[in-house]
């Protein structure tokens, strides 16, 4: 984060010509905050609001009074509750199994030979090509013959199919970046193979863990498509499908409780976004650029 | 096992032992499903229990051949996937050269460009829904204020306006992968490099033109390409925001074929329109790649 204001590459002119360079730069950046901001904040005051206030045709920005019952409305009476319940328990699972499936997979397509990795790196990459509307189709037909349609645990399998693939790809990337010589010199040592991993590549590799963990997790928590193909019945319901659900039918006149229901589903998401910040996108792409 | 390589690089001896119970699930969670699915595309499979499957060849992709409303839906997927990737990918890229300038606002402004990424697609479409309302919504609120001919429109409603409103949601929610990644890569420009041309004489533009643009060249053929996959397939922004309306304006494909799967129970045909976008996916790409490819070799 830091390396921005020190580094501080400026395409900008030297000082004399600042002045009226600056006016439209300054013109862009409210642009954009305006543009990336305003909806969110929106959203919020919206979630504060009461009903009657709703009603009126020109709203103001900010509530006049903070109606904090649109948040009791949501979370009680419409479920929400018990959706962030199942959401929580689901993206915990996946990404465990995944986590667990995914570090030593990601590490031996990293360091095994060429012919094996090139072969799993070019089908996860295949893979990312298919259509969710395609994939769903086998996926639906094994979640019924398994009698898990319409339950959390068919909705967890699900997931794992489509969190396994781009977990691989992250952590191959972070192992990829680990200097071989390390395990080499552990090898020299006298070091076991397993003990080269548990005491150097695990440590080394944690935070690269860490983020594709956060990553699987945010994913499978604000998944919709397969729990809108895969879950029936109110109470296995997760957070994205209520309140799409809501939204499609008494969400269109409680827009209060509404709007509190998708900000408070949004929070874990900025929570792990203010954890990561920028490592999660140069994770992303560290599979790409670190073949 | 061999341990050496030809570069005399010695492997992880053990390596092999942690890739098999890997690659099990990997094959089971991901190669079969995937093999299915294209064989599915092949058969005539209906969903509800007890019905035999048969093989039909090639039958499924004969009639959807003549299925003009799909060619319709395939039409909008085609200019939604390139729209969205294209506006995302000029906001981005400004975003992340205002991010790389000593200004004010920046801090706030790198935690905003975060945020369409970190929102659930739903919770995105519910919140614009909310802006976009033709009563209470702001945006036709202030669009009035400012005397702007159009205020008062139903955004999301509209025959005229639907789809280029959906496309513009599109563009917020793909901006902030490309203005991180653009960012890192102007980031990693070393600073002696600029210092060095500032020196001979390049002014903002030849440095923008000369170094900027050749350092973010790589990353932006990456980008592209990734949001043409990820948006062309793309099915729950679209979903909550109009459901394929008005009209069928914003039909995309994955809503046509997830309503000929889960709304008519046509497993097989649907199959074969997931297919066909699949090939299509790799039919951009081959084109976008190779030409940004001989663009790479002319310079």
């Amino acid at each position: 984060m830091s390396a921005i204001e020190q580094r501080g590459i400026s395409i900008a002119p030297e000082k004399k010509k600042r002045k009226y360079y600056l006016i439209p730069t300054y013109f862009a950046v409210i642009c954009y905050i305006i543009f990336l901001g305003f909806p969110f904040v929106w959203m919020f005051t919206t979630s504060l609001k009461s009903p009657f206030e709703l009603l009126q045709l020109d709203q103001s920005f900010l509530p006049k009074s903070f109606y904090w019952q649109n948040y009791q409305d949501i979370m009680e009476k419409r479920g929400l509750l018990n959706s962030a319940k199942n959401s929580t328990i689901i993206a915990l699972i996946t990404t465990v199994i995944t986590t667990i499936f995914a570090v030593p997979a990601g590490y031996a397509i990293a360091r095994l030979r060429k012919v094996f990795s090139g072969a799993a790196t070019g089908w996860i990459l295949i893979s990312q090509v298919f259509p969710v509307s395609l994939v769903i189709i086998p996926l639906f037909m094994a979640v019924r013959r398994l009698g898990l349609l319409d339950t959390i645990w068919g909705l967890i399998l699900v997931y794992l199919v489509a969190a396994l693939p781009f977990a691989l790809w992250m952590l191959k990337g972070y192992v990829a970046s680990i200097p071989m010589d390390l395990e080499e010199a552990g090898a020299m040592d006298g070091a076991s193979s397993f003990q080269i991993l548990r005491r150097i590549v695990f440590p080394l590799l944690l935070p690269g863990i860490v983020a594709t963990a956060l990553f699987t997790f945010l994913n499978s928590w604000n998944e919709f498509f397969f729990a809108l193909v895969l879950i029936q019945s109110p109470e296995n319901e997760t957070l994205p499908l209520t309140l799409a659900r809501f939204m499609g039918s008494e969400g269109q006149v409680l827009l209060g409780p509404l709007a509190a229901g998708a900000f408070l589903a949004t929070i874990p998401s900025l929570l792990i976004f203010g954890i990561m910040q920028r490592k999660l996108a140069s994770g992303l792409l560290a599979g790409a650029v670190k073949g | 096992m061999k341990t050496t390589s030809k570069s005399g690089k010695m492997y992880n001896r053990g390596a092999w032992k942690y890739a098999l119970p890997a690659f099990i699930p990997l094959v089971l969670l991901s190669v079969v499903p995937l093999s299915q699915a294209i064989w599915t595309a092949f058969t005539d499979n209906v969903a509800g229990f007890n019905v035999k499957v048969k093989f039909i060849g090639f039958e499924n992709f004969r009639r959807l051949a003549g299925d003009t409303l799909f060619w319709a839906s395939f039409k909008i997927g085609i200019i939604w996937a390139v729209s969205v990737t294209l506006l995302a990918l000029v906001l981005g890229f400004g975003l992340a050269l205002l991010l790389n300038q000593k200004l004010r606002f920046l801090g706030l402004m790198r935690v905003l460009s975060l945020v369409p990424w970190a929102m659930p697609p739903v919770i995105v479409a519910i919140m614009w829904n909310l802006l976009l309302r033709p009563t209470s919504g702001p945006i036709d609120g202030i669009l009035e204020f400012f005397h702007v001919p159009g205020a008062k429109t139903d955004w999301l409603g509209d025959f005229n306006t639907a789809f280029p409103t959906v496309i513009l949601i599109g563009a917020w929610v793909a901006m902030p992968i490309i203005t991180v990644s653009i960012l890192a890569a102007i980031q990693g420009i070393p600073s002696d490099m600029i210092e060095a041309a500032t020196i001979d004489g390049a002014n903002a533009w030849q440095r923008f033109r000369f170094i900027t643009i050749p350092a973010v060249r790589a990353i932006t053929t990456a980008l592209v390409a990734l949001n043409i996959i990820w948006n062309f397939s793309s099915f729950g922004l679209v979903f909550v925001l109009t459901a394929g309306g008005p009209g069928g304006k914003t039909f995309v494909p994955a809503l046509f074929a997830y309503n000929e799967a889960f709304k008519y129970g046509n497993f097989g045909y649907a199959a074969s329109m997931g297919v066909v976008m699949a090939l299509a996916i790799v039919l951009m790409l081959a084109v976008y790649l190779k030409a940004s490819k001989r663009e790479d070799t002319q310079r």
